[in-house]
């Protein structure tokens, strides 16, 4: 599996963010997204969810035909999509059967929040938020993650866990996709800076 | 179909168990009805010519009250921006959330109010047209309410603005659901005024996928 995206350009209230923008990442590659704030990290991260359209460039997942890029990824971002009046289980529940997964046993597990699972979410600090939000990343098999400043709110326990994690994703086959100011703690095969790229 | 199903059943239970659900709709409604007599006096026939009129008033401003709630949350919380990934159209997400607004809160009170109605001394022979134009009425007026809950989604205190947008277009519910009650009209009558009711709720039921998609798509620029 492979994601190419070639001549990217993205564009918001009429200033350009970047341009130009190639990047390729293979089976087992993570790419961590560089740069200012404000200088379009998130933008591109949403744009690849399909959230934002891109005013030029293509994105594809080589090795699939006619299933757009938005279904085969996971977009982990600043808000955690969960419902405080639910518990945990009951969140993971909603996004295993949303993103058609097969059960939230692994989620539970792969942040350890199994002991937490009857708890209403707006009993969490916001670390255990941080970890039920990451777990969606294990609600359904995605081959890509795109993850915005993944290590918010974690301590040093969560954020190795977090490690881990993505190595395996990676060992897997998966893609990984970071937008970053500090150290995610996995090494990064590639490295996109947005800095220079209006230029 | 199972996304579909899942966002109704979440919706339905956050419905009832949050705060300004189908609880703050029938707090709302209660307290018109209890002020009512008040307001124009304890003349027992006034109440009862008033009384079908002002049902469906408090009915259609319940609705309204709870509008602004139906898509602000998934959109401020980041559920929308997870749901893109799901292989389900925004059109079908925005009808399951239409439909689990109806059924967590239009459904509910629609069929309580003609009890409620009591308190304004209701004409019981009527009380069996207006529950059935009130039900029939409560599926339009949640599927119009959420058209105006995704126009104002992005915006913080939209619900002045709900009101505005949306109140034109209750205006022919509130007509032909009224028309079925006014028994003047007949048994005849009040079987035609259902059958444009049940007009309009199908209309609504056609144009609310896409216009409420639309307007969430407008968001995601």
């Amino acid at each position: 599996m492979k994601l190419e995206a070639k001549g990217l350009a993205c564009e918001r209230n009429g200033r350009l963010l970047f341009q130009n923008l190639d990047f390729t990442l293979a089976s087992g590659d993570m790419a961590e997204l560089r740069g200012p704030n404000g200088v379009g990290k998130s933008s591109l991260l949403r744009a690849m969810a399909g959230l934002v359209p891109l005013s030029a460039g293509v994105m594809r997942l080589s090795g699939e035909v006619d299933i757009p890029l938005p279904s085969r990824l996971h977009y982990i971002a600043h808000s955690d999509a969960m419902k405080p009046a639910m518990t945990v289980e009951q969140n993971l529940q909603f996004w295993c059967d949303v993103l058609e997964g097969k059960s939230i046993a692994n989620a539970l597990k792969a942040f350890d929040l199994e002991s937490l699972r009857g708890e209403p979410v707006q009993l969490l600090s916001a670390g255990q938020r941080r970890r039920l939000c990451l777990s969606r990343l294990f609600v359904a098999n995605r081959p890509l993650w795109l993850l915005d400043e993944p290590t918010t709110a974690l301590d040093a326990t969560s954020q190795n866990i977090l490690i881990v994690r993505i190595q395996q994703h990676l060992a897997g086959g998966g893609l990984v996709i970071a937008a970053t100011h500090g150290d995610v703690g996995v090494t990064a095969s590639t490295r996109i800076d947005l800095s220079g790229s209006t230029r | 179909m199972k996304a579909f199903l899942a966002i109704l059943k979440r919706d339905i239970y956050l419905g009832l168990r949050q705060g300004g659900g189908a609880g703050a709709g029938l707090a709302f409604m209660l307290s018109v009805l209890v002020l009512i007599p008040i307001a124009v006096g304890p003349d027992q026939n006034l109440l009862q010519r008033l009384a079908p009129g002002v049902m469906w008033l408090a009915l259609l401003l319940a609705v309204l009250l709870t509008s602004e709630k139906i898509f602000q949350q998934d959109f401020e919380d980041g559920t929308f921006d997870a749901l893109v990934g799901a292989n389900l159209p925004l059109e079908l997400t925005v009808l399951a959330k239409a439909l689990a607004h109806w059924i967590s809160v239009s459904l509910p009170l629609a069929l309580m109010a003609p009890f409620l109605g009591i308190l304004i001394n209701i004409d019981m022979s009527a009380l069996a047209v207006l529950w059935m134009a009130m039900t029939l009425g409560s599926l339009a007026l949640s599927l119009l309410a959420s058209i105006g809950g995704a126009i104002t989604a992005g915006l913080r205190r939209g619900g002045l603005l709900v009101a505005l947008l949306v109140m034109p277009l209750y205006v022919p519910v509130l007509i032909f659901g009224l028309s079925a009650t006014l028994a003047q009209n007949g048994p005849s009558g009040a079987g035609n005024s259902l059958i444009v009711l049940l007009a309009l709720t199908m209309i609504s039921l056609a144009i609310q996928p896409f216009a409420a998609a639309a307007a969430l798509r407008a968001y995601l620029k």
